[in-house]
Formats: structure tokens, sequence, C-alpha cells
């Protein structure tokens, strides 16, 4: 059975094969190895029998060929009405097809499935909500991405991003060390304007444990030291964690559901060792699906839930300013018309959209909301791994034209987006379509905000 | 022909029919996995049922969601063919007077011109449809022979039955092949596409529990905006 040295069925469990991975630049060598991999049918059949159960097969069954998802779909519109970017399309041409042929497919049917599934569908899940039937295709492309991974059929950077959950339990190559150091560099480094701010770390019983995306300590520590300073001016009882402090999955947008689990339960564990009461997780979108949602299944914890509650960081803010533990300066709140990006892990498949509103109420004169929005709000364009995915890059690009067309409609030149993807996505969209909007996260939005106690300030010398 | 077909034939037909549908429910229940699906059905149920019920209510509704108001024509189409598809011949009085020569009972009737002006309806409804499969580029792509044929099996009746009312041809003959169609139609609801007769509501629950347990459901007290 050919395998390819790096494009393979194994997985990525050792420091040696990542390196590998990392060296093959763009994956060139890998995605020329993937050419000459050879399906496992047997395997492929025995999976699907396994696992594809009543919900998925009556999915496919009964799916009425309406086309009433096709304009749910923003890659459809995007992409000027294509037929063949239509959800059940896309999905009966795939999963279906590959159901109905038992797994007896070849290499090139593996890899339009997989084309298929990272670059014209991001799981947002919105045909979902259009479907009568209520055939989810935004789910059943995430199970597709599972078999296809489990035959080694995954984009370079979700194998990349699978093996460092696998190896350092985060989606970056972060050791226990960075994280600790870089927490206490960002407690020093802001210390001197606010008297008495710490990180602390491994604190038992802490009333709030804060779990992050590994992209902050690696790329932008500062959100962590804004994170820090909003915990400290609200008076909160927090901790972060040594180990387990990674909310993010690569590993759920691969398929991988063995490092799923892995990932996941490093922070439930951190949740036994040090005992908080809650958990709040940054401002990620597919973090929290991850983790909160998704993760207790794969953990196989029966009630579907977190061993400890948690929230999302806007829930957090929410909470703090109508508790009145963070409080808005009046004069500072945002003056110009300004519209939130609807992440959909959070919103749609979370249920947070009047919490996001809440807090626009109390930091925005001017709140625009797009059209459509809440949980029928269209994916930012990068949700499901695909702002990272080198190969797909041109399609996503063209995906991100919904979105543009949405924010600028609102008339709002700045865009709170409270999700590391959109955020991304949105960035990105600037890049490439140069319209003139700007883009934050909440944190240094409310830092510039926020009434700060006297006894919190620096003591002038 | 005709006693063979009204007869044996029409209680064979409506014993795999029943039994067909019964099989689907429980098939479809066992099926569900929560570790697969990732739902945790059982521990909250209250959630579940409220998620469920809302789910198919909301899409019960003509222009009770989104979609259905998106698109407003089809929409109107679609419940004009089900509804005419399911209670006309419920409650045709021929029907139930069959039906109660069988096994004692009978439904409440409708007059004979309802029952006609709801078949035309459902005929008219079904051509509207197989134009929008032919005429929509983003419904021509998923469209296949067995779309043709699952729509043909379900008008078949009605076509039959309203030309056999309306005395075109011969009558016998006619009648016979109007039961028959009404057969085919019982048996293909279980082995066919038209399963969705029962299995529209299993999955419809299915998304509503999802939504009403997992995603958002215990966070947004007032459910997902279908």
């Amino acid at each position: 059975m050919p395998e390819g040295i790096l494009c393979n069925k194994k997985t990525v469990d050792e420091k040696s094969q990542l390196d590998a991975l990392l060296a093959d630049k763009s994956g060139k060598q890998y995605y020329e190895e993937m050419n000459h991999l050879e399906v496992d049918s047997d395997a492929l059949w025995a999976a699907i029998q396994k696992t594809c159960k009543s919900r998925i097969r009556t999915w496919l069954e009964i799916c009425a060929h309406c086309g009433m998802c096709a304009d749910s779909c923003f890659y459809y519109l995007a992409n000027h009405k294509d037929p063949k970017q239509v959800p059940s399309y896309k999905i009966q041409s795939t999963l279906g097809e590959l159901i109905r042929r038992k797994g007896k497919v070849d290499n090139a049917f593996m890899q339009m499935c997989m084309d298929t599934a990272y670059s014209k569908c991001s799981c947002c899940t919105r045909c979902g909500l259009y479907c009568p039937f209520g055939i989810d295709m935004g789910i059943m492309f995430g199970y597709l991405r599972g078999l296809l991974f489990s035959q080694g059929f995954v984009p370079w950077e979700m194998k990349i991003g699978t093996g460092m959950h696998r190896i350092f339990r985060a989606q970056m190559d972060i050791t226990t060390e960075d994280w600790v150091e870089t927490c206490e560099w960002m407690a020093e480094e802001y210390e001197e304007d606010w008297p008495g701010l710490t990180i602390p770390i491994d604190v038992q019983d802490a009333d709030i444990i804060y779990t992050v995306n590994a992209r902050e300590p690696k790329h932008y520590p500062e959100d962590l030291a804004e994170a820090a300073i909003l915990f400290h001016v609200a008076g909160e009882n927090w901790t972060v964690p040594s180990e387990g402090w990674e909310e993010t999955s690569l590993a759920m947008f691969a398929g991988d559901w063995a490092a799923c689990k892995m990932q996941v339960e490093s922070v439930y564990a951190a949740m036994d060792r040090l005992k908080p009461k809650r958990m709040v997780v940054t401002e990620c979108g597919h973090a929290y699906r991850a983790t909160v949602i998704e993760g207790p299944y794969w953990a196989g914890l029966p009630s579907g839930q977190t061993p400890i509650e948690s929230i999302h960081y806007v829930e957090w803010v929410a909470e703090a300013l109508r508790t009145g533990k963070l409080k808005i300066d009046p004069a500072k709140k945002i003056k110009e018309p300004v519209t939130y990006q609807d992440s959909c892990n959070y919103i749609r498949n979370g249920g947070l959209a009047d919490v996001a509103r809440e807090i626009m109420g109390y930091i925005a004169e001017d709140f625009r909301e797009m059209t459509p929005c809440r949980e029928h709000n269209f994916c930012c364009g990068g949700g499901g791994g695909l702002n990272g995915i080198g190969r797909y890059r041109p399609e996503r690009n063209i995906g991100l034209k919904v979105k543009r067309d949405q924010i600028l409609a609102t008339g709002a030149k700045l865009v709170v987006a409270p999700c590391h993807n959109c955020w991304d996505a949105i960035r990105d969209l600037e890049e490439v379509y140069k319209v003139g909007i700007r883009w934050s996260f909440l944190k240094p939005l409310l830092l510039n905000m926020i009434i700060v106690p006297d006894h919190l300030k620096p003591t002038e010398e | 022909m005709y006693d063979f077909v009204s007869g044996p034939l029409a209680w064979l037909s409506f014993i795999i029919f029943f039994v067909g549908i019964i099989y689907r429910i429980i098939w479809y229940v066992r099926g569900l996995d929560w570790q697969m699906d990732r739902v945790a059905y059982r521990p909250h149920r209250k959630y579940g049922i409220k998620g469920a019920a809302r789910s198919i209510f909301y899409w019960l509704l003509p222009f009770g969601t989104r979609s259905w108001r998106y698109y407003p024509s089809f929409t109107i189409m679609v419940f004009v063919f089900h509804f005419g598809l399911l209670f006309s011949p419920l409650f045709l009085p021929a029907h139930n007077i069959m039906l109660e020569q069988a096994v004692g009972f009978g439904l409440p009737t409708i007059s004979e011109s309802a029952a006609d002006v709801l078949t035309i309806l459902v005929i008219l409804a079904a051509v509207f449809i197989i134009m929008r499969r032919i005429a929509l580029p983003e419904v021509r792509i998923l469209t296949k022979p067995y779309d043709f044929l699952v729509l043909a099996i379900a008008v078949a009746p009605f076509i039959t039955g309203f030309l056999a009312y309306h005395q075109v041809g011969n009558y016998r003959v006619m009648l016979t092949a109007h039961i028959l169609c009404g057969e085919i139609m019982l048996v293909a609801i279980p082995f066919t596409k038209l399963s969705h007769f029962v299995l529209f509501f299993m999955s419809r629950a299915q998304l509503g529990m999802d939504y009403g347990i997992k995603r958002g459901g215990m966070k947004n007290a007032k459910g997902m905006t279908w």
C-alpha cells in the first residue's frame, strides 16, 4: 500500500514527523505524494458503516433536491450562483457518492472530496437553517473531513495542525515553559501602568480559569495583557493553567477526532486540577465551539457539558458591564457607526446573539446590524480552517466578498469581531479588496472606554 | 381485477405502508447516537422536546421560517401540494365509505367539489414543481430521474382519481388504475424519498434537539429563530 513519507494515513505524534512536514515548503512534496496515496476502501467502508448512523443517512436519503439551500450558502452567492456551489450538490457529489459506492473510490475522487470540503464549505451550518428537512450540510462536511483525514487526504496545514495538538496540546509549538514565560513577561511589561497587575498561574479554587487561543501567546501577547488588565479592573479572582490553556482545535477542522479528544481533555484536566468555579474562553469562535460545545462529546461526558460551567468572553464582558464590574465612560463610547460580526461558532451554534447585542448597547452609540445577522449571519469566509490553507487561498478570497458587501451595506467602517477567524478574515478582506474598514476584538476597545477606579491607577511621583 | 386490487391488494399495501413507516421511525430513533451525533439527548430531555417542538412547528407553518419567507412562491406551492396530497384522500367521501365498509368507521368528509379543487391544485402544483426543477439551474443540477419518478408516484393517484371521478375513458379501468396508483404510492412511502412523510418529523426533531440542547438552546431562552 503506497504511502508517502509526509502524506500518509499515519497521525503526527513525533516531533521529527512534524519537523519534516514543516520543512516541506508550502507542502509541495506533501501534495505530490498525495497524488499517489492509495485509498483503503475496506477501511473507509468499515468506518462509514460504524459511524454513519440514521441521522446522516436520512439526511442524504430524503434530500428532496429542492435547492432551497442554494442561496443560504455564501460560496454559492460569492461565485455568481454557480450551481456546483449548491450545498446539496456539494455534499451529494462527495459524501453521498462515497456511500453509494460503498467506499470504492479512487485517489482523484478523494482529492475532489478534500477540495470540496475545504474550499467550498466552511462548515458554517447556515444551510441547515434553510432546509425544510433540517439537513445540516455543514455537519456532514465535518463528518466527511473525518473520513478524509483517516485516509490521509487532508490539507498540509491541517495535518501540521493536528500534529501540533498531538505533540504540544496547542495548535502551535508552544511549550508549557513558553506559555508560562509569556504570562510572566506580559504581567511585568504592564505592571508599571497597572500596579498590582498579575497573571496568576495555577491558582487553586479561583472564580475564573481563563483559557486562550495559542495565537495570543505566540503572536499577540498584548491580548493576554489586555485580558489580565480587564480582569484586574473588574476585580476578578482569576487564574490561567500552566497546562491545558489552549482552547482551539485545528484537529476539529481536520477531522482528527482522536486529537480533538486529547486537546479538550488537557483543558478538562486543568479544571479538575485547579477546581475553579467557571471557565472563560477568549474571543475565539471555534475554540469555544471545540472545547465547550463539542468537546464534552469527544471526551465522552454523557452530560454533553464541560466539567465546570464554561462561558465565552462575550458572556463575561456582558456580565461585567451588567453588574458594574466594568463601567464604560459615556464620553468614550464608540461614536462612529459600528457593526458586529456574528461568529457562526458561538452565535448560530452557541446561542449568544443577545449577549453580543447587550455589549454593543453599552459601548456603541451608533450600532448597525448586518443583514442578515444573528443566527442567520453569513460566515466571515474564513471559518472551518479556511483562513489557514494556502492551497485554497484563491477560493477563500472569493468567498470573502459576501462579508465585504454585508459590512459595506451597514455604512460602518469599524467591525467588532470577537473571534480570531472572523478577525483574520476581515483583515484579509481589507487587504484583498481595500474597502477602508477597520476591525477589532473587544478587549482593546474596552480598555479605551472603561472607567479605571483611582486606586488602580499608578501613583504619580 | 377490480376486486383483487380493491380487496387483498389494498390490505397488503396498507400493511406494508404501516409496518414500513413504523420500521423507519424505529430505525431512525435507534440510530441516534449521543456521542456520534454529539447531542446529549437523554440528560436534557426537556430542552430537547422544546427544541424539537419549535423546529417542527415553525416549519409546518406557511411562512413560519426565514427560508419559507425567502422563497414565497415556492412555499405556497409546497404547502398547497402537501395540503392537497394529505387532506383530499383522507377526507374524500368515496374513500370514507370504503373505509367504513372495511373497518366500521370513517373520518369526517369534505364535499366532492372541495376534493375536486384540491386535486386540481395538487396537479397544478406538481406541474409548477416540475417546471421549477427544469428551469432553475440550482435545482436542475440536483435533479435526477428518480425525483421525477417519486413525484409521478405521488401525483398519479390524483390524476387517475380525477379522471375516474369525471368518468373520462372507461370508468372501471380508470378506477382500477386509480386504486393501483394509490397502492403503489402507499408501498413506495417507506421505501423511497417519500419516507419524508414520517422522516421529515424525525429529522426536524433531531435538528431541533441539536439546537435546543447543544447549539445554544440552553443559553438562549428564546430558542433558535428558524
